[in-house]
């Protein structure tokens, strides 16, 4: 069985906030659904499949949220990637007949709580088998992925300068993005220049830490022919976890190395009819290694490919991340997924700040990558496409 | 650097109970399977590769090249005031790829490939962190 065009998008909304000291974190998620639905021309009635995954929990949710008759429900978490693989999930929930309209919400309030760039992974809870054997040399998470662009840069020559570029290709974007948090271009020399958090990582090469939140409504065609609203086609979806692998572990590329060609593959497009992908962007390396892992550029090639403006829409050869991404815009909850498809829902719909909407936007991507590349992670990959309804 | 980084004591189980005793002694162990000769870290009941519960203890010889590493200058917890300090992982000469730290080392003189060698340090509670030192 295929999700190809069993499923769309009817309703995206990410949260204008992005500090949230007056709002709890399920009324956040309530924000959100309202604006997701609202934006499909649908109401909390008309749900009957609920995803969400950190925090309070679907169960709690749910009750919060008073969704009443619930025939489908998904916790699964996979860190930040989750929410791109929760459109692939609903899309085969409803191609299964499980259900018609499913409710995706993600919310938090890390900034408000005080969280930092460098904060452990988390307080040594004792259940997860590796703690003893991570935690304790003082992991964190800018940490463990400076690991991997340590070996990045070993073993492929990838400079500090190839990762500036990134950012700065969000930074050119975020211009645009009123909601973003950082709205000011920064070039080359300001992010080689910051201060370097955990090397070769540089304060500018890790995303921001916001509250705030998203939601996405996925329904059924028979759903979204009754909509009036333009609709976002589900074409492929893939989904990999990477981990340690017994001490076997390579840094050098990411879960994308499986989750990409599984939704490519799904689709029956490729890498070259991309015209718009959103790329998880926790940290400048994170986007780098999965452009190389989707099959954008040669595995080795990603610091070569995004020099000379590559990522910049609208002109670039692969425009990316134009709300900012997460070096830049919002990364909600410490969880940049949502926003990834949120954005590629945007490009479809032609309704991206102006300047960096991309010309006759058909296929977009949209990627996460949840979790550590320096330890484990989850990736997921969706492909989506306008409304050809 | 690195020369009074914290040592906070490791959860132990009845799967890594072994590892961690054998570190207040300096040894540091790894397990093979029996069944498939996979050599892993971190230790766990049953082989990660071939599912088998045939798994053997022995005694590594302490000595790794540098896989990867970085000097963290900005994290929580524990080590909030430790900084810098250098997290990495090292390959041992058995195969396997570990976290840990570097320590007694200069961070400008670090590279990937470079000999190590393991050292542990008291947790304070009946077990060690092994660490490594470049040779």
């Amino acid at each position: 069985m295929s999700i190809r065009q069993e499923a769309s998008i009817a309703g995206a909304y990410e949260h204008p906030t992005r500090e949230a000291p007056d709002r709890s974190t399920p009324q956040l998620h309530a924000e959100v659904a309202g604006g997701a639905l609202e934006d499909a021309g649908l109401s909390l009635d008309d749900v009957d499949g609920f995803v969400t995954a950190e925090g309070p929990g679907v169960l709690s949710l749910a009750d919060y949220l008073g969704l009443d008759g619930l025939s489908y429900v998904d916790s699964t978490d996979i860190g930040g990637s989750s929410y791109v693989a929760h459109v692939g999930h609903a899309a085969a929930a409803i191609a299964a007949g499980k259900c018609e309209v499913v409710l995706v919400t993600l919310a938090g309030r890390p900034r408000s709580r005080t969280a930092d760039a460098g904060h452990p992974r988390r307080d040594f809870p004792g259940q997860a088998p590796e703690t003893g054997f991570e935690d304790v040399f003082g992991t964190s998470i800018v940490g463990t992925y400076a690991l991997a662009a340590r070996r990045h840069m070993h073993e492929y020559g990838t400079t500090p300068e190839q990762l500036a570029a990134i950012r700065v290709a969000a930074s050119e974007h975020a211009q645009h993005n009123d909601h973003a948090m950082f709205q000011d271009p920064v070039t080359v020399e300001d992010v080689v220049g910051s201060r370097l958090v955990s090397d070769p990582l540089h304060l500018m090469d890790c995303c921001v830490i916001s509250d705030g939140g998203g939601a996405l409504v996925v329904v059924s065609p028979e759903v979204a022919d009754s909509l009036d609203r333009e609709c976002v086609e589900v074409l492929g979806h893939g989904e990999a976890p990477k981990h340690h692998d017994g001490g076997r572990i390579d840094l050098t590329y990411t879960g994308a190395r499986w989750s990409g060609p599984r939704a490519f593959e799904e689709a029956g497009l490729g890498p070259e009819d991309v015209d718009y992908a959103s790329i998880y962007d926790s940290f400048t390396i994170t986007v780098l290694e999965a452009i190389e892992d989707l099959g954008f550029c040669a595995k080795g090639e990603g610091g070569r490919f995004v020099e000379g403006g590559t990522l910049q829409a609208p002109d670039g050869e692969l425009p990316f991340n134009t709300d900012g991404g997460g070096l830049c815009n919002n990364h909600p909850a410490n969880r940049g997924g949502m926003t990834k498809v949120i954005e590629a829902v945007r490009q479809l719909r032609g309704e991206a700040n102006p300047a960096v909407q991309v010309p006759d936007c058909e296929i977009a991507l949209a990627h996460g990558t949840g979790g550590s590349l320096g330890t484990r992670h989850g990736a997921a990959t969706l492909l989506l496409g306008g409304d050809h309804r | 650097m690195s020369e009074d980084l914290p040592a906070p004591a490791p959860p132990v189980n009845p799967e890594t109970e072994r590892f961690w005793d054998a570190t207040a002694d300096g040894t540091l162990l790894l397990e093979r399977c029996e069944a498939c000769g996979t050599t892993f870290h971190y230790p766990r009941a049953r082989c990660p590769e071939c599912g088998a519960p045939d798994t053997q203890w022995f005694e590594a010889s302490g000595r790794g090249t540098v896989y990867s590493y970085t000097v963290t200058r900005q994290t929580g917890g524990d080590y909030a005031d430790a900084t810098p300090f250098v997290l990495a992982y090292v390959e041992l000469e058995e195969g396997p790829r570990m976290m840990t730290n570097l320590v007694d080392c200069d961070p400008d003189d670090l590279a990937v490939g470079r000999s190590v060698s393991v050292v542990f340090h008291d947790t304070g509670e009946g077990n060690a962190l092994p660490r490594f030192t470049p040779d």
